[in-house]
């Protein structure tokens, strides 16, 4: 019975956060729509590091990973956000099905 | 009754992590998608206390909420149409992510079920903060140093990518 | 047995005319160009003069032998090997090819030296030189050859020769006519000439088994005279289409010999031939290359002895001919063609007296005939010289200086030409004692008591005899219409007429001499003189004596055909004297009144030439004509059938090509096109699509992975 919270409940979590995280990507026409799809994603993963971190391996290696995977989120962020700005200010819109001209 | 108050609150932490997290992917307003985030990091950062990630927990709400959400909020506002509010974020083809998402969700679902759990219970063995200060500048300092530099070349590019081009003929003008 | 004694320069005897020939003919323009006639002549005469002295050096070793080493042989090489037969380039030097040449230089160097007061101030005077010259090689070749093939290359150098000189004054249409004439029934003779030495090649190397040829005897091929000579009577029982070998080679060979001879039915070009320079005709048309068929025969005496019919065939024709050509003769009153008919007549007794077994016989008329009719026409050169000479002071275009009826009374201007043309006269009409007397009769003789051919010689001697009256007659006729009475050309003409230089008169005596003396090599046995040409010959007839039959008749039936050779003689002249001397008589102008058609018959030559020319060579016109619409219309035809289905298959071909290969390829670049227009749009540039397509992928993966 699943009453005990253990490793699965928080697994399960993870990859339901992971699957909205992913219709959210796919299913967005605004660019920070997106970029916020790929933040839960990562989250998704961070919460499966700490889990395992705490359940099975008993280590710390998890948080650090963990940790790393946060700052480098942060820092993609910014990047990407300067991105969108940029785009903003050449097309005046951040329309992921329109702005396509790189594809030319 | 085995449902004790650490589970009622890693239920109450994961209904406002999913709750959120939908509201995050099917809301047409930006902004509504925005702060809806916002619930989201909290909720996450709840689970990692939940799993005496405490230091962890912390930064959750610290970088990801105070850093990263307020960059998010900030990019909406500064690329908004005035007029297009409600709509300023479309969903489209909706309904292919969600297979999509449901075939995954059964995928990992599937995969957490079966995992042979060697799990040996709840210890004692609290990993605090100075098991993780150990860990970034003892065994994993390299990268601890790499990250830094990322960090600073995050910083050069994102300003790069941000400012505005000057262009020979426009000095004139502000000067005039 | 004869043997064969090697010596080493023979052949210098043709090959120094044939030096002369080449030397004048390449050079011969520039020399004349730039130093005249003299050294022209002096190269020409030169060269045969050699050859004269060199024969007299052979000769006179000849006569040193004993009777059986009388050959010398001469071999240079082997001119054509195959396998075992093989041609040798040899030439032969025996008693008849001696006598043969021995005159041939002779008479030949005497006419070149004629020929320099004749042809003095013709433009062509070192052409002719070179021509005359290349005529004496070929017919040295012709009877020094030892074999066949190269006594063919002189028989048809010989005939090259001849078409050259007749027509030496080409400008003239009618002289090229003439020649081409000559040429071409030369030609036809040739042709049986080539078949008689294939016929007999195929005789001796083998036979005919069941219609195919196999070679039964390799050892016995070969075209080496002395050798045939071995073989032939080994060829008397074979059979080549059922007809005997003997006969049916030898009957070839005539065929040849008639061309080359004049006799009949391939006369028709001697008398044209006379269109040529007279010094052309003497050496050619009467001493030397007519009589190359005489020779022939004697040459092939071991052949002929082996055929009665062959030898019929030969006495028959020549009897004939020998008539039938004294009969034209009777009325020309061109003094070239009196003498071209005459040739004719004597070459028929020449044959006549080769065809009944009597070899030794005709030769030695041939060589008396040589020296008369050598004599004769250069006699009538001089007096054609002086004509036309004459008529150019008087600038007279039109008259013919070769007519008897415009001269006469000659005798008085021209002492020297006119003796020594009553001398060869008389040799020719056979007066006792002269050359030409003893080798007529003898012939006639034989003629009478020979029992070689399958026509009694009785009948053969009948028209023999009739034929000596006429030409004692017509012969006469010619010498008073020529040289005696008045001039009939008018006196302001006659001023003109002088005698010819001494480079002609020289030459007329010693002709003229040896017309009269000639006749001691052949001294009968009824005188009991010894016939010193008879035992020249012997080693080379004595071969077939064997199988020549002679009737006996007794010393008074000699006698008595010797005297009516004379009375022959004697009738004629005395004819001719009474109707022709001083032109007095009116009888031949009543006697054509009387006969006039007979007359015109006999004065066209009996219409033969237009009788050819209406048969066989107008057939031959359309025969090619014919040829030529075969080939435009049905070759081409054909030619241009294959070019249009070729034009067809081409145009087929660029079809193919436009539309089936064009179109594979076009249609490979538009298929091209399409496929990658219509990948193109995979590349959306949309994030989302290929997140889903990379989602997608990784999941049919682990599907996959699943389910196996």
């Amino acid at each position: 019975m699943t009453l005990t919270i253990g490793l699965t409940h928080y697994l399960v979590v993870a990859a339901l956060l992971f699957s909205l995280g992913l219709v959210c990507v796919l299913g967005r026409r605004n660019a920070i729509g997106l970029l916020m799809g790929i933040e839960m994603i990562l989250n998704s993963a961070n919460i499966n590091l700490v889990a395992f971190a705490h359940y099975i391996v008993h280590d710390i290696t998890g948080q650090v990973f963990a940790l790393f995977v946060i700052v480098l989120a942060a820092a993609e962020a910014a990047i990407a956000m300067a991105i969108v700005l940029s785009i903003f200010r050449s097309f005046k819109q951040i329309d992921v099905t329109t702005t396509v001209e790189l594809k030319e | 009754m085995g449902l004790t108050f650490p589970d009622i609150l890693f239920y109450f932490l994961s209904a406002m992590v999913l709750v959120f997290g939908t509201v995050v992917a099917f809301s047409k307003n930006i902004v509504h998608s925005g702060f809806a985030l916002l619930g989201t990091f909290a909720g996450v950062a709840g689970l990692y206390g939940l799993l005496t990630a405490n230091f962890l927990a912390a930064v959750q709400i610290l970088i990801y909420i105070g850093g990263v959400l307020v960059v998010i909020l900030f990019a909406i506002m500064l690329t908004r149409n005035i007029q297009d509010a409600q709509n300023s974020n479309p969903r489209q083809k909706i309904v292919l992510a969600c297979v999509f998402g449901l075939v995954v969700a059964s995928l990992l679902f599937y995969i957490a079920i079966k995992f042979p759990r060697l799990e040996q219970g709840i210890t004692e063995n609290k990993l605090t903060v100075s098991q993780l200060g150990d860990a970034l500048l003892g065994t994993y300092l390299i990268p601890f140093e790499i990250v830094s530099i990322l960090l600073l070349a995050t910083m050069i590019g994102a300003v790069m990518i941000v400012r505005k081009e000057i262009k020979p003929e426009e000095i004139k003008e502000p000067r005039s | 047995m004869q043997q064969n004694l090697t010596v080493q320069w023979l052949w210098l005897i043709p090959a120094l005319p044939l030096f002369g020939a080449l030397i004048n003919g390449l050079f011969g323009l520039k020399i004349y160009r730039r130093y005249g006639e003299q050294p022209v002549h002096s190269i020409a005469i030169f060269f045969p003069a050699a050859s004269f002295i060199i024969t007299l050096i052979y000769f006179i070793q000849l006569i040193q032998q004993p009777a059986e080493f009388r050959q010398l042989l001469c071999y240079l090489f082997d001119w054509i090997r195959i396998g075992s037969f093989s041609i040798p380039m040899s030439f032969w030097f025996d008693p008849l090819s001696a006598a043969m040449t021995l005159m041939i230089t002779f008479v030949g160097t005497l006419i070149h030296i004629y020929s320099i007061g004749y042809m003095h101030k013709d433009p062509g005077y070192w052409r002719f030189f070179a021509y005359m010259n290349l005529f004496m090689f070929s017919m040295l070749t012709l009877v020094l050859g030892d074999n066949f093939l190269l006594m063919f290359v002189g028989w048809e150098g010989v005939g090259l020769c001849s078409y050259l000189l007749i027509s030496f004054w080409f400008q003239d249409l009618n002289n090229a006519r003439a020649g081409m004439k000559a040429f071409i029934t030369n030609r036809v003779g040739d042709f049986g000439f080539t078949l008689g030495i294939l016929a007999l090649l195929w005789a001796l190397g083998g036979n005919w088994l069941d219609s195919q040829y196999t070679v039964l005897y390799p050892e016995r091929l070969t075209l080496v005279f002395r050798e045939i000579e071995k073989f032939a009577p080994l060829l008397v029982d074979q059979k080549i289409w059922g007809i005997a070998v003997p006969t049916l080679v030898c009957l070839l060979f005539f065929w040849g010999a008639t061309a080359k001879s004049a006799q009949i039915p391939l006369y028709v070009w001697l008398p044209d031939a006379m269109a040529g320079p007279t010094p052309v005709s003497a050496l050619i048309h009467a001493a030397t290359m007519v009589t190359a068929g005489v020779y022939m025969i004697a040459r092939l005496n071991f052949l002929f002895a082996l055929s009665a019919t062959a030898m019929t065939v030969v006495a028959v024709v020549g009897a004939l001919t020998a008539l039938f050509a004294a009969t034209i003769g009777l009325f020309q009153f061109d003094i070239k063609k009196v003498l071209a008919y005459s040739t004719i007549s004597q070459l028929g007794f020449m044959f006549l007296g080769v065809g009944v077994g009597a070899f030794g016989v005709g030769i030695f008329h041939l060589l008396t005939h040589a020296f008369f009719k050598a004599c004769l026409f250069l006699g009538a050169g001089s007096v054609i010289h002086a004509m036309h000479h004459a008529y150019q002071q008087m600038n007279n275009h039109h008259n013919d200086p070769q007519d008897m009826r415009n001269m006469g009374g000659l005798g008085k201007q021209m002492p020297i030409t006119r003796w020594t043309y009553l001398a060869a006269c008389a040799a020719i009409a056979g007066f006792p004692l002269m050359s030409g007397f003893f080798s007529k009769d003898e012939i006639l003789w034989k003629t009478f008591s020979n029992s070689n051919t399958l026509i009694s010689g009785k009948i053969l001697w009948v028209m023999a005899a009739t034929a000596a009256i006429l030409t004692a007659f017509y012969m006469f006729r010619s010498y008073f219409m020529t040289f005696s009475g008045t001039f009939r050309g008018g006196q302001a003409t006659e001023v003109h007429l002088h005698e010819s230089p001494a480079t002609i008169t020289w030459v007329l005596r010693i002709l003229g001499v040896l017309s009269i003396l000639g006749g001691i090599i052949g001294l009968p046995h009824l005188w009991h003189l010894p016939n010193l040409l008879e035992g020249w010959f012997e080693p080379v007839f004595e071969s077939v004596s064997d199988l020549l039959n002679w009737h006996e008749y007794s010393l008074t039936a000699e006698w008595t055909l010797m005297i009516l050779s004379i009375i022959i003689a004697l009738t004629g002249f005395g004819f001719a004297y009474i109707l022709f001397k001083d032109a007095r008589s009116r009888i031949p102008v009543r006697f054509k009144g009387m006969f006039p058609g007979l007359y015109r018959l006999a004065f066209n030559k009996y219409y033969i030439d237009e009788l050819y020319q209406s048969t066989l060579i107008n057939g031959s016109i359309i025969f090619s004509k014919i040829c030529g619409w075969v080939d435009t219309y049905i070759i081409d035809g054909l030619v241009n059938l294959v070019a249009f289905f070729g034009r067809v298959f081409s145009w087929l071909n660029g079809l193919h090509d436009t539309y089936v290969i064009d179109g594979a390829v076009n249609g490979l670049a538009y298929v091209s096109g399409k496929f990658g227009q219509s990948i193109r749009r995979i590349q959306t540039g949309r994030i989302q699509t290929y997140i889903y397509v990379l989602l997608g992928g990784g999941l049919f993966l682990i599907l996959v992975r699943f389910i196996l």
